[in-house]
């Protein structure tokens, strides 16, 4: 399954959808599927400063832990609440319900660094 | 499944595998100087004398004497029970129960040992088990900066001195500072909360978690509820330091909004056995459930609809989590855990209140009878079944205390040298075990003391400097 091209990954798996100075963060249908059924998900607070490539929250499977890594630097603005009781819809909708955080960006030029579809999916198929 | 070692020829084909001389050139990247040497071992012995050796060293060990020592590990009476089923096979198995399918006794064992804790502490959530109190303490207090994300944690100098130390070493590259006692007054020997509230005042240096213990490490109860609202006002989390059979009588940890508890489960049916092995209790609130180390065993039914065991939450440790897991010690005291749960089982609710009270009780006749010969306590405030008295030169009255025959607890200048309030200090404990009898007879013997005679039945001479050097006392 192609990645949705209106999007931009990460190579840590992690999808950005930009919407102004604000970015919505996932994980990607990949990353779910690989991971398998999700059981928890831990997030920021809101109001916390993430700096690009470092953890911020922790996304933990019936078989495995992943950290979360910041796809860009910025604020978080707002986390998905949803997710404390229903982190399924990670794998059942990664890149709508089963959102993660918003973040307000410090520097779109760091939008650069990020992958489009079509690389992310050449990234996947290179294993 | 038999047991087979490597022969010499095995090992020879697996070096020239490798292209290697001999086993020690695989240890190559490590100095030389950090590598483990040969044992010095004395030549071999014959069975027979050896073992007549270890009898006459043993019985250097003084087992007759009239005990009042507690400071963290207390003497109770264990049900025949406890050891007898301890001492089956079935036991000594299975390092961890990964496999349900092969492992339902030991992880059934293991459900109930966290379900009695819980009950016991009133906390959601309890793993088994750790190494001791002091491990336990100090998997709180990682506990509290992992759960919060910062790094600075408050511990009162009420929790045992032993446990700071085992904190100290786990908190290096983190922040860890003590709180003062109280110095005088009522409250004299219990955490000073007006220190905790300046310390969990400053400015930008936000707490993690507030460690306290009740009773404290000089028997004293603590006012934990308070101590935990000045905490949870601060932002900060609250580790409670229990001793599990003050529970039956005391209010606990979750009852006065503790969100950890932690504490020695040796007082539960395992012998004071020179340090260990003990039991480390660690329990918490279920917001906590991702941040405790230690096993958890969880209840559900299988394919068929039975009722079973298994492992849960496993994320959390190490052998999934790698260098994020919520401890780097993945193991667990298995066999003293379910010597704890036996102990509760047996002994029964209204059992543990019985001890509990029971200790009390001989605690008071204890200070009764102390107060008669004008030895004081060094601290007004209540206590439960341990408290500190003053007397001049501690140290010789414990001394000449072991030769008439009694272990008068902990001389304090060596627990807290550096605390000249308990300069004199000797602190005593009495559980259930403690006898009437006993208690006259170490009035008796301390009011003799106190006062220059010799013990009764010496003559002053030879005999007085033969009971000066009893065989073996404690130091």
């Amino acid at each position: 399954m192609s990645a949705p091209t209106d999007l931009r990954y990460t190579r840590d798996h992690e999808w950005v959808r930009v919407d102004g100075g604000e970015a919505t963060v996932g994980i990607t249908q990949y990353a779910a599927d690989q991971l398998g059924d999700i059981v928890f998900v831990e997030l920021p607070d809101e109001g916390r400063d993430l700096e690009e490539a470092k953890a911020f929250g922790v996304v933990e499977s019936v078989k495995a832990v992943s950290d979360l890594f910041a796809p860009l630097t910025g604020t978080v603005t707002s986390t998905n609440d949803a997710l404390a009781a229903n982190p399924e819809l990670v794998n059942s909708d990664p890149y709508g319900d089963g959102w993660m955080i918003k973040i307000r960006l410090s520097d779109t030029s760091e939008m650069d660094d990020l992958l489009d579809g079509p690389a992310y999916d050449d990234l996947v198929a290179a294993g | 499944m038999p047991y087979g070692p490597h022969t010499p020829a095995d090992r020879e084909r697996m070096l020239s595998a490798l292209g290697l001389d001999s086993v020690d050139d695989l240890f190559a990247d490590i100095p030389v100087d950090l590598r483990a040497s040969a044992l010095d071992l004395p030549p071999p012995e014959p069975e027979l004398e050896l073992s007549a050796r270890l009898r006459e060293m043993a019985s250097r060990n003084r087992t007759d004497l009239v005990s009042f020592l507690g400071a963290g590990v207390y003497r109770h009476w264990t049900p025949p029970a406890v050891d007898q089923l301890l001492l089956r096979g079935e036991w000594y198995t299975a390092y961890t129960p990964y496999q349900p399918e092969v492992s339902q006794g030991t992880l059934q064992s293991i459900y109930e040992y966290e379900s009695l804790i819980a009950e016991l502490v009133d906390m959601d959530v309890v793993s088994a088990s750790h190494y001791d109190g002091a491990a336990a303490t100090a998997e709180a207090a990682l506990m509290t900066c992992r759960a919060t994300r910062r790094d600075r944690v408050l511990v009162s100098r009420g929790v045992h001195p032993q446990y700071r130390q085992t904190l100290h070493t786990y908190m290096r590259n983190l922040e860890l500072e003590e709180i003062p006692l109280v110095a005088e007054g009522e409250a004299a020997g219990t955490t000073d909360l007006d220190a905790l509230a300046r310390m969990l005042g400053e400015e930008d240096r936000p707490v993690a978690g507030v460690i306290a213990a009740n009773p404290d490490f000089l028997g004293l109860l603590e006012p934990m509820s308070r101590i935990g609202e000045l905490t949870h006002a601060a932002g900060a989390l609250f580790v409670a330091v229990i001793e599990p059979v003050s529970l039956a009588v005391l209010t606990p940890p979750g009852a006065y909004g503790a969100d950890i508890a932690a504490g020695e489960g040796q007082p539960l049916g395992i012998a004071p056995q020179y340090g260990g092995p003990y039991l480390g209790i660690l329990a918490s609130t279920d917001a906590l459930v991702r941040q405790i180390p230690g096993r958890l065993v969880g209840m559900t039914t299988d394919l068929d609809g039975k009722r079973a065991f298994v492992m849960t939450l496993r994320a959390r440790e190490q052998d999934i989590r790698r260098d994020k897991a919520a401890s780097n010690i993945c193991t667990n005291q298995a066999l003293l855990a379910l010597a704890a749960s036996i102990y509760l089982a047996t002994i029964g609710p209204h059992g543990l209140r019985d001890v509990a009270a029971n200790g009390a009780a001989r605690a008071t006749e204890l200070e009764t009878g102390l107060a008669a010969i004008g030895v004081e306590r060094v601290h007004p405030g209540p206590y439960l079944n341990e408290f500190a008295i003053r007397v001049a030169d501690a140290r010789t009255v414990h001394r000449r205390l072991i030769e008439r025959g009694f272990l008068a607890g902990l001389v304090l200048a060596d627990a807290e040298p550096d605390d000249p309030t308990l300069a004199d200090g000797l602190l005593l404990a009495t559980t259930e075990l403690t006898t009437s009898g006993d208690i006259a007879r170490f009035v008796a013997a301390l009011q003799e003391v106190l006062s220059g005679r010799p013990p009764v039945g010496v003559e002053t001479g030879a005999g007085a400097e033969r009971a000066a050097n009893p065989v073996g006392a404690t130091r």
